[in-house]
Formats: C-alpha cells, structure tokens, sequence
C-alpha cells in the first residue's frame, strides 16, 4: 500500500482561530473528566451495563442496507438514458479494450478463437525486445546510465523467471496509469474551475485516502466482476486522488502573472487551460503522474484479490504457501518493476523542466525519429530471431536463477537455532504488553471513551470539532462495530508507540548527523518504495501468525514518517534560536531539550499523524496473519462478496483515521500557535 | 504631445476586496475611509480613483508597495472587476463589455508588461513573443514574421530560439516588452517593468524604453514605486498612496507645488533643474533673440551647458522652433543653486 496517507495531512480544513480561544481554558476540567470517567468505568457496570457493551438491539442494521442498496444499483438504478449497469459495463470496455491490446503485445501474443481453444496467430513482444525498448526509453528518458539501471531492473525480471508475471502486471499498469492521469487531471481542472465543485470533490478525495483498499475491494467486486478489469477499476480509485488533488495544487500555484498574462492577450478560456495553465504546471503535475505509478504498483498484490493475476497474485499465493523464497522474488520483482518506472518517470520530469533540445535538423526519418526507428528495427530483428531460436523469444527456463530455496533454508535455520529465542520474546511482549493492553481497551465503557474524545475536540477545536470527533466515534458504535474497533485501536496504537520510541531518537540522531541522514533517507525511501506484504513474509517465518507478528509488520512499515517529520521538524528550527540559547549558556541536551524539542514539537506530531495513518493502512494488510480487528472484517467481507460487511468496516477504520487525524492535526496547530 | 480627446478615462474607480464590497460603498455617501473598510474586515485597495490619460503620453502610478498600484491597472484592463465606477478606453465603457468584446479589446488594443516578466516557461524566445498572435489564431509564418521584427526593436535578434530561463533578467523583460508589442497595441500598460533589474540594467532598459516609446508613441500607463524612475519617464506622475491618488501632474507640478508633505517628502531630494522646465524659467521675449537657443520643453539642467561659452541670455523656442521668450543665466544658476 505504499505511502497511503500522504496527502490526508494538509487536507484538515484550518478551524476559525476563535474557535481555539473560545475553547474552554479552566484547568480543572480534564482532571474532574478523567476523574469522573474513571470512576464510571469501575463502578458504573453493573447499573448500566448498555454503557459498556453496546447493545445488538440498538444497532443500526447499516450493513443490510448498503446490501440492498448495491442491489438496487444493480438491477433497477437508471439515470434516464442509461442504467448503472449500463455505466458499469461502459467502464469496463473503456478499460478493457486497452488492457486486451497491451496484454497481447506484451504477454498472451495476438490470439484467435475464445478460451482454451485460442490459436496463437502472433507472438507477443519477445524478452530481447522488451529489454531493449526498455533500455531505448531509459536513454532517451536519461541517458546511459538510466538506460543501465532500467535494463537491469527488467533483467532480473527475466534472470529469475518472473517474466511471464511480471508482463501481466506491466500490461495493467501500462493501462491503468494515463487513465489515472487523464481523469485526475480532468477532475482537478474541474475542480480548479468551479469552486463549487471543489468543495464537494475534497471530501470524497479525503475519503477515497483514508478508507482502507480492501473496502472499496468488495463493491468493485460486486460491480465488475472478478478479473483484471475490477482490479484495474480498484487501482484506479486508489491512485487516482493524488492526481487530482496534485492538478488542483499545481494549477493554483502558477504564478498569478502568467494568468493575467493569458488574460491581456484575449485567451479564451480553453486557450487559457490548455496553453497557459497547463503547460506552466507542466513540472509539477509530473509530480502527480509519478505518484500514480507508484500508487498502481503499490496496489499491485491487493489488486490480485480480485483477479489482476501477475506478480501480485504469486506474492499472495506465496504467503498463502508461507513459501518465503518464492515470495521474497515475486515481491522483489514487483519491487524492480517499481524502481524501473520510478526513475523512468522522474526522469522524465525532470526533463520536461528543461528546455527541450533543438529540433533536430535533419529532414530523413531516422534523423527526426531516431528512438522510434530504432525501436521498430529492435521489434523487427528480434520477432525474426525469436522464429529461428526459440531461446530469443522466450527465456529458457534451465538459464533461470532461483534464490528460493536459499531463503528458506535462511528462515529455516534461524528458526532451528533461534526458536526458543523468538518464541521467548514473543510470548513476553504478549502476555506482559499487548493482551493486557488489549483487555484493558476491549472493557472501556464506548459511552465514556465517545464522550472523552467529545471533550478533546472541544478542548482542541471547539464544538465543530467536538461535533465531528463525537458523530464519527458515535456512528463505529452504532454500526456494531465497537468491538473490533477497540482493537484495531490497540494494535494501531502499541505499534505507534513503538514506531515513535525507535524513530523520534533515530529523527534526533539524524538531525545532526549529515551522513547518517542521508544513509537513513535511502533506507526509509526503500522501505516505503517496498510492497506492504514483503515487510509480512520473513515476520510471518519468524513469529507465525497473530497480534505480534502484525505489530512488528506495522512497526516496520509505519517508522518512516516518524523519523522523517523529526529530522525535518529539528532542522527547520531557527539557528538564531539555538544560537541565542548557546549564548544564554545552555548546554548541549539543554539546547535539544528546551529549545529544539520544543519548537519542532509541532512538525514531530504532524510525523505522528502520519505514523499513525500508515499504521492504520499496514494493519487492514495484516489481517491475512490472522488479527482479529476491523480489517478482518473487511478482508472477511471481501471473500465473501459482502458488500454492506465490507464496507462498514472499512468507513469505521477511515473514521478512526479521520478522528486521529483531525485531533492531532488542531493539537499541533495550537501549539505552533503557541510556540510562534 | 497630448491630443485632446482622451483616450482612457476612469471615474471614481473603487476595489475593494473581501467580504461586502459594494455594501460598504453605499452607506456614508460611498466614501469610506480606509480605516472604516478596515473595521469591516476589508480591503480598500484602490479608492476613488479619477485620471484621464491623453494619447501619446507616458502616464506614469507611483507609489509605495501595498499602495493599490497593481490593482488600480489590472481595474484599468479589467483584469480584476473594480467593485464601483467607469472606465472609458476610447469613449467605449470598458465595465459593459461583454467577455467577448473584452477579449477582442486586448486582443487588438492592449499590451500588458509584467513586473515578474510572466514568460512560459515552456516556449522560447520567439515562441513567448509570438504566443499573442498565435492566440489569435495568426498562421505561422506571419506570427514568426512580426515577432521576429519585435526581437530585433529590442535587441535581442539572435537569441529567438533561446528558453527563458537561459536569459538574464534584462533580456527577459525585454522579451516581455516584445511580446506587449507584438499586437501594436494602442494602450500599452507596464506595471513595475523594471524593478526586479538591478540599477544598471534598469537605467539602461529606462533608456531603451524612451528610444522605443520616441519611435512607437503609445499611450502608456508605467506603475513604478521609484521616484526616480517616475521623474525620468514621465509626461505625468499621478502619486498613489493607500489606494488613494494624493497629486497627479507633471513632475515640474509635483516638484514645484507638492499638494501634501507625503509628496514633498518623495521631492526632496530630486534635484530640480532635471524636472524645472526652460518654459517655467522664460521671461517675455525683449528685442531680438540670442543665437543660442533652447527647447522650451527642456529640462533647466540641459540648458546650462550652453551658458558655459559666456552668454547672459538664450532664446527659448517652441515645438515648431519659433522664438518664444528669454532664459536668463541668473535664472538658471539660481534654480541650479537650490539643488
Ligand atoms: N486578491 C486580493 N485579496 C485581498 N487583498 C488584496 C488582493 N490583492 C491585493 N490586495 C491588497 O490590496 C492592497 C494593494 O495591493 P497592490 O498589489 O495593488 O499593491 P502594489 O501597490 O501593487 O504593491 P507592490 O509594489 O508591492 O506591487 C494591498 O494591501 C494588498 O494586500
Ligand atoms: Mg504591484
């Protein structure tokens, strides 16, 4: 799932500044509420037990409509000229008449006749071929060494017997990606355009980010069917709120002169978008275009829940197996697809930043198309030389390198000398932290813990906060989803106090440490360029399945922004600040202590925020080891098809994301406010 | 040089941003004070603004940052909706324009410089010159034909195929000023062309502006925040400051007369013989007049040179080069010794 989060955080609408004054200041007022909540919590149960257990009579039977809801749109919705199903439909062919043509070229060669019975009339593109219409692009894209790196990246696709996966993810990335950029580019000019719009466009963004993947799995499931095109439908969804969300920023921070400019010279107004705007963001909506390839790839393996097949659904096939071998190369291959079409694209970024070279002058075919040319006669030599050597066209599986067994004899072994180890650290940090813990969370009465989180909106951002904290926390209960929201919130949590304590001091450390930084930077960039579920694999090895194994996936996955948000929180304090303290005499921890700690305080629980937004996404991954929270739930649903189930779950853990978000987010704001 | 039917005129323009603009207008007679827009949570950005600008002249808004300035001239091209008053370019309203007329005036009639130069960064040299004449929808060679003829009046010829951002500043307003020109505007508008250059280049490109307005003779509204720059380029100043024009008048008016001591202040230090006009020096002619002569359009400090010789007295001719009265050296030195 990538980085999930990273647009949520300046997506919190700013609260009027006299809602933080108006906010009650008494300080008596929390110590009498935890007081009272307290003292609630140990007494009130046996007079009111329904404070505490939310009772099954009083839930909202939310679940049973949305099912019939999806019914409906089904069978009877129809908006005039055309029904839902129809629209469905059309989607689909939009979305499957690029994907049949990529997929022959690239994997299934031109076919003839239906299903098992096909004949192959062409064969598709051959590894020679690709490999070096690759390395044509990395070289026009950047050079030799782009062209380098990529072609490595696609050799060891081929090396390690990947290849026929690997074509079969790169076909529905080829499709999803500009379908992705064009309707995320034409939503946020719409937005740009018609503020109204805008306003009704950000929150279902918002939503679209915080809700977790695996509920939107179970619609698309029901809508499209199971197959490559729902999974190119749900990679959609997912990677396509970025785009939009990076036009709307990109068009508003051209330079009000170039407007202006488009003006005077009596532009029209689709002159003014498509020769003043657009091409002036150029630079920054590659920004987005880029952001909507690593999005697609990071949906890679939950896509292959609902049929996208590839590398995706060996990766999950392997955890399946616990086959750590065969996961670990599927995963890296996914990994290598990743790195190839990060820099290709960032690459070519960059260059449409700069000027482009002059026209060249020659007036042939080959002098004004060199790379086409040149690909064209790499597509014609190598189909020859696929005919005459079947080793050209399709890799011999003898030259194949495995590392597969290597690994799990590596898991193996550890396992063998390591067992009792493991299993001793494991079983203390369950039976000593995390059962009680979740024990402790599972008996809070749900009426007390709404009210108190009520209050910290008050506190924090007034009534609208309150109001919006209290509903949302209201609607989990109400739903019957209380239960297994506590303990998401306990995993979520455990694993947030644990990401924090290893990331905050390594953030401090690397503040100061140039060379550490940078070594830490391209550890915390591999690790989030990663696909969630190879961070579960060797932990599965080591510690089967359950809460701990989860946790310490969580951990992994969710460490990045802490440590990211601290160094950047620490290094943007003014020098002149720790100057003055230097000056004043403080010593050296004086100075982090109370001065830099403290100004960068605000910019370190933005870093919590998003720790905790990448935990709640990782831990919805987890549940395929076995927890027990809303993203079983939610997993539970998708393998049933359950639509209301599904999503039901997944609005509780966006509700969840939204409360932490928007809490932590009014806190920060006040004490920057404070602070400056 | 000014012709007598003007060719843009505003009346009591107002901008006023943020909340109830027009509403805060009606009330005290539509005079708020800047305070009063202020306690109601707005903007008065530009405040009753009247000034008529002749044909042919450079008219130039000064005032310091935050003044209105840029306001006040996007009002003028409509670039931003002026919350009261009218504007006439030509005898037409400008405010009962429909959009379509709007874009065929600047289209045709306007030319625009802009302060941060606002060339695409994705076009070159003769692709930002031509981009207004590609707008309108000019093939090809032609557009190539003119921007290339604008290049070469700025003195950029060679550097067409050149990107922005391979350009020094001064180049690029230069390309800027091509572009403005490019459509042979009538009304040729340059909010602060010349004050992200630093003071060499800006006094070269003042120069290279004066050189081309003797040949083009636009009508030009220059917004500028240096006195100085005001003092050189301008047949008349009209002085901004919080939204509110303080003096408008030539700058012989505002050295000479300054209405407020804001004004006084920016005057101070200029030194008048550059801005004292021979015509303001003149006596009535007596007999017959000496052989050297002067404009009497001429800046006193021009004139002083040529008493270098040992004459008392020189003749003052008008436009057509009539004798038209006497310029004492007396005089001279006398207004040469106040600074
Ligand atoms: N879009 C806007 N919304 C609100 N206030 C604005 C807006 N544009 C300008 N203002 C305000 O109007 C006043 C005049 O601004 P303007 O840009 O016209 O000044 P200026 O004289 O051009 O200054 P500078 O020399 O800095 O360019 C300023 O107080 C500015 O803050
Ligand atoms: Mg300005």
């Amino acid at each position: 799932m990538g980085a999930s989060f990273p647009f949520l955080q300046p997506v919190s609408t700013p609260l009027p500044e006299r809602a933080g004054q108006r906010a009650v200041r008494a300080r008596w007022l929390w110590p009498a509420a935890l007081l009272a909540f307290v003292l609630f919590w140990q007494f009130a149960k046996p007079v009111a037990k329904w404070a505490f257990v939310y009772p099954s009579a009083w839930e909202l039977p939310a679940a049973r409509w949305i099912g019939r809801a999806t019914k409906w749109l089904q069978d009877e919705a129809t908006f005039g000229l055309f029904t839902f199903t129809d629209l469905t439909r059309f989607v689909a062919a939009v979305i499957d008449l690029p994907y049949r043509a990529v997929l022959s070229l690239l994997s299934t060669g031109l076919l003839s006749g239906q299903g098992s019975s096909a004949v192959q009339q062409l064969p598709p593109l051959s590894w020679l071929a690709v490999l070096a219409i690759v390395a044509l692009i990395g070289h026009h894209a950047g050079g030799l060494r782009l062209a380098a790196l990529v072609t490595a990246c696609f050799g060891f696709l081929v090396l390690f017997g990947q290849w026929t996966s690997a074509m079969v993810t790169l076909a529905s990335i080829v499709v999803a990606v500009p379908i992705g950029v064009v309707v995320g580019l034409v939503l946020g000019l719409a937005a740009f355009r018609w503020p109204p719009f805008e306003r009704a466009l950000v929150p279902v963004l918002d939503l679209m980010q915080t809700i977790p993947v695996f509920a939107y799995l179970v619609p698309v499931l029901v809508f499209f069917g199971f197959g490559p095109t729902a999974a190119i439908v749900a990679t959609l969804i997912y990677a396509l709120p970025p785009m939009a969300r990076v036009t709307i920023l990109a068009l508003r921070s051209v330079p009000s002169e170039i407007r202006d400019l488009g003006n005077m010279v009596g532009c029209s107004r689709r002159q003014m978008t498509w020769r003043v705007m657009i091409p002036s963001a150029k630079d920054s909506l590659m920004v987005g275009v880029n952001q909507v390839i690593m999005l697609s790839l990071n949906m890679v393996i939950i896509a292959s829940m609902i049929g996208a097949g590839g590398l995706g659904f060996d990766v999950l096939a392997a955890l399946r197996r616990l086959d750590i071998g065969a996961g670990l190369e599927a995963g890296l291959a996914i990994v290598a697809l990743a790195v190839a079409l990060d820099r290709l694209s960032q690459a070519y970024a960059e260059k449409a930043g700069q000027p482009a070279a002059l026209a060249p002058s020659g007036t042939g075919l080959v002098a004004r198309h060199p790379y086409l040319v040149a690909a064209l006669a790499v597509v014609i030599v190598t189909f020859l030389a696929g005919l005459a050597v079947p080793a050209a066209q399709v890799f011999p599986e003898g030259w194949q390198v495995s590392t597969g067994a290597f690994w799990s004899e590596v898991v193996r072994w550890i396992n063998v000398n390591f067992f009792d180890a493991l299993e001793a650290i494991r079983n203390a940090i369950l039976l000593n932290l995390l059962v009680p813990l979740k024990r402790l969370l599972g008996g809070l009465p749900w009426s007390g813990v709404v009210l108190m989180l009520a209050l910290a909106g008050y506190r924090l951002g007034g009534l609208r906060l309150a109001t919006l904290v209290g509903v949302l926390a209201l609607l989990i209960a109400v739903t019957g989803q209380w239960e297994k929201a506590t303990i998401t919130v306990y995993l979520c949590g455990v694993s947030v106090v644990f990401a924090a304590l290893i990331g905050i001091p390594l953030g401090i450390l690397a503040a100061e440490r140039e060379r550490l930084w940078r070594w830490l930077q391209l550890v915390i960039d591999t690790l989030q360029t990663l696909p969630s579920f190879v961070y579960l694999m060797p932990v599965v090895m080591l510690f089967r399945v359950g809460d701990f194994t989860a946790m310490i996936a969580v951990v992994a996955y969710a460490v990045a922004p802490a440590i990211r948000y601290t160094v950047l929180g620490l290094q943007r304090v003014d020098p002149r600040v720790v100057e003055a303290g230097r000056a004043m005499g403080c010593t050296r921890l004086q100075i982090l202590t109370k001065i830099k700690l403290k100004l960068a305080l605000p910019e370190i629980m933005l870093g919590l925020n998003q720790t905790i937004m990448f935990a709640l996404s990782m831990l919805v991954i987890t549940a395929l080891v076995g927890t027990r929270d809303l993203g079983q739930e939610v997993y539970i649903a998708l393998t049933k098809a359950d639509t209301g189930r599904g999503l039901i779950a997944g609005l509780s853990v966006a509700f969840i994301a939204i409360i932490a978000d928007r809490l932590i987010s009014a806190g920060a704001r006040r004490i920057r406010e404070r602070v400056s | 040089m000014a012709s007598d039917q003007p060719k843009l005129v505003c009346r009591g323009i107002w901008k006023i941003f943020g909340a109830g603009g027009k509403g805060l207008l009606a009330p005290d007679g539509g005079r708020p004070s800047g305070a009063d827009l202020r306690a109601a949570g707005a903007v008065g950005a530009v405040r009753d603004v009247n000034i008529e600008v002749h044909a042919g002249e450079i008219f130039v808004i000064m005032g310091l940052s935050g003044s209105g300035k840029s306001t006040l001239v996007r009002c003028l091209s409509r670039l931003i909706e002026p919350t009261a008053g009218d504007i006439l370019f030509n005898g037409e309203n400008l405010l009962a324009a429909s959009e379509a007329r709007m874009i065929e005036i600047r289209r045709h009639s306007m030319g625009m410089v802009f302060q941060h130069f606002a060339l695409l960064p994705h076009l070159t040299v003769i692709g930002n010159v031509a981009f207004p004449l590609e707008i309108q929808g000019i093939d090809r060679a032609r557009r190539e034909e003119r921007a290339r003829r604008m290049i070469e009046l700025v003195g950029l010829a060679g550097k067409e195929h050149v990107f922005p951002r391979e350009l020094s500043g001064g180049q690029q307003q230069r390309v800027g000023i091509a572009r403005s020109l490019a459509v042979e505007p009538e009304l040729w508008f340059l909010d602060e062309p010349f004050s992200a250059l630093d003071p060499l280049i800006r006094r070269e490109m003042q120069d290279e502006f004066l050189r081309l307005q003797s040949v083009l003779k636009k009508t030009i509204v220059f917004i500028t925040h240096d006195f100085d720059e005001a003092i050189r380029l301008a047949d008349r100043i009209a002085i901004m400051k919080d939204g509110e024009i303080v003096q408008a008048g030539t700058p012989e008016d505002l050295v000479l007369s300054p209405a407020t001591p804001y004004v006084a202040e920016f005057t101070r230090s200029v030194a008048r013989a550059k801005v004292v006009k021979v015509a303001s020096l003149m006596r009535g002619l007596d007999g017959a007049a000496p052989k050297i002569s002067i404009s009497d359009r001429a800046a006193v400090a021009e004139a002083a040179p040529l008493f270098a010789n040992g004459a008392d007295t020189l003749a003052v001719t008008d436009g057509e080069g009539r004798a038209v009265g006497l310029l004492d050296r007396a005089a001279v030195v006398d207004v040469m010794m106040r600074g």
